[in-house]
């Protein structure tokens, strides 16, 4: 048997399939959630790592800052800030939004926020 | 049936490699750390957090460059006593120069610490996603050249045991009591730990001495441990009781 390949369909469970190079027959080991948060606790990348961990990446992934929602295209704009300052940029935010008594932080509430707070680049 | 050991494939996730390559983060950022020092009490409100903070400050008043790694994610109180301005990116600096990262920098003002996962099986792994979380602390923070690493550390043990398998060796520990025979039972367990773990005791902190709590649990401490009460303070010390810790 073979490694073939690592699925993360993204409701927090996890796929692997292994393959036989001779008869190419499949069988797939699937992980619910806990064992799959046990498993990224440790940092590592099930099939290999191809680029280098980042910083932070548990905390900066897995930590739930309190404060407002993050919507989904906001979340995938916070998520090409540099992670050693996502955390940081996240609460800048996040306290932003709480002052204003505001519930969601959408990518349009980032871009009134960056402009109020002088905060480009972020 | 076959079992893992048969697989013929090459390990192509290499789980040994990036475990090995975690521990060399952590080795090479703290190469410029000469002294790791964790405190400990196994009793909460004893005063680790006031100790360490105002260690710090004294040793980086002295002239030592200091870092202190606030390891209570679920109390953060290190960044109020070392006054870090709050958007800082890690390691913030504080009161006399001293370094410092906390879960406090990470969280939205008084939020408690939580992690995504699936909620009902929390308590099995949230004890590893807060052991991932110290491992990045020690591992992903440009500490720079260190005379001394401070850490301080939660009540129980846990922190501790997590810590030496994270740093490969046990770190130095200095713990801190109150005067009652309640905090030194409780102490007494942590260094009973830290001694079965190898850990040098640095010695023992007795914290609010006064009439308010009675006892003499640093002397009891000490005997049992063969350890230096290496301070006495008072509620309210003035600045100097610092200063006079040998610790240097
Ligand atoms: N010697 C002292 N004099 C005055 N207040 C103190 C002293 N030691 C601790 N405190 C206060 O007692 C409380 C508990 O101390 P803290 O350091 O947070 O305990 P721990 O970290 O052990 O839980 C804090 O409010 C702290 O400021
Ligand atoms: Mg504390």
């Amino acid at each position: 048997m073979a490694f073939a390949e690592r699925e993360i369909p993204g409701d927090g469970t996890l796929a692997a399939t292994f393959k036989c190079p001779t008869c190419g027959r499949v069988i797939a080991m699937l992980t619910n959630p806990m064992e799959t948060q046990l498993v990224s606790s440790l940092g590592v990348e099930i099939g290999g790592r191809t680029v280098p961990a980042e910083p932070f990446e548990t905390i900066s992934k897995a930590v739930v800052t309190g404060g407002p929602a993050w919507s989904s295209d906001a979340q995938e704009r916070l998520s090409r800030v540099p992670s050693f300052v996502r955390g940081m940029v996240k609460k800048i935010y996040g306290d932003y939004a709480k002052e204003r008594g505001i519930t969601e932080i959408t990518p349009a509430v980032m871009d009134t926020a960056r402009a109020e707070l002088g905060l480009e680049g972020m | 049936m076959r079992t893992y050991h048969q697989l013929t494939d090459p390990d192509r996730s290499g789980l040994a490699d990036q475990i090995g390559a975690q521990r060399r983060r952590v080795a090479e950022q703290l190469a410029g750390v000469q002294r790791i020092v964790a405190v400990m009490s196994g009793k909460g409100g004893v005063g680790k957090s006031y100790v360490t903070a105002h260690l710090a400050r004294s040793l980086a008043r002295s002239g030592r460059a200091v870092g202190v790694l606030d390891a209570d994610f679920n109390g953060p109180t290190i960044p109020a006593l070392l006054q870090t301005p709050p958007e800082a990116a890690a390691p913030a600096i504080g009161l006399d120069g001293v370094k410092c990262v906390s879960m406090g920098h990470f969280l939205t003002d008084g939020a408690p610490l939580s992690f995504t996962g699936p909620p009902a099986e929390g308590f099995v792994w949230r004890g590893a996603m807060e052991a991932a979380a110290l491992r990045e602390f020690l591992g992903d923070v440009k500490w720079g050249p260190l005379d001394f690493l401070v850490l301080d550390l939660p009540p129980g043990m846990e922190r501790y045991l997590a810590l030496c398998d994270i740093l490969g060796a046990p770190p130095a520990v200095l713990t801190v009591t109150i005067p009652t025979a309640e905090s030194r039972d409780a102490v007494r367990r942590a260094m009973r730990a830290a001694v079965e773990r190898g850990s040098d005791l640095l010695g023992i902190v007795e914290n609010m001495v006064g009439p308010q709590f009675p006892g003499t649990a640093g002397d009891d401490l000490a005997r049992e441990f063969n350890a230096p009460v290496i301070a006495r303070i008072p509620f309210n010390p003035s600045p100097s009781v610092w200063d006079e810790i040998p610790l240097r």
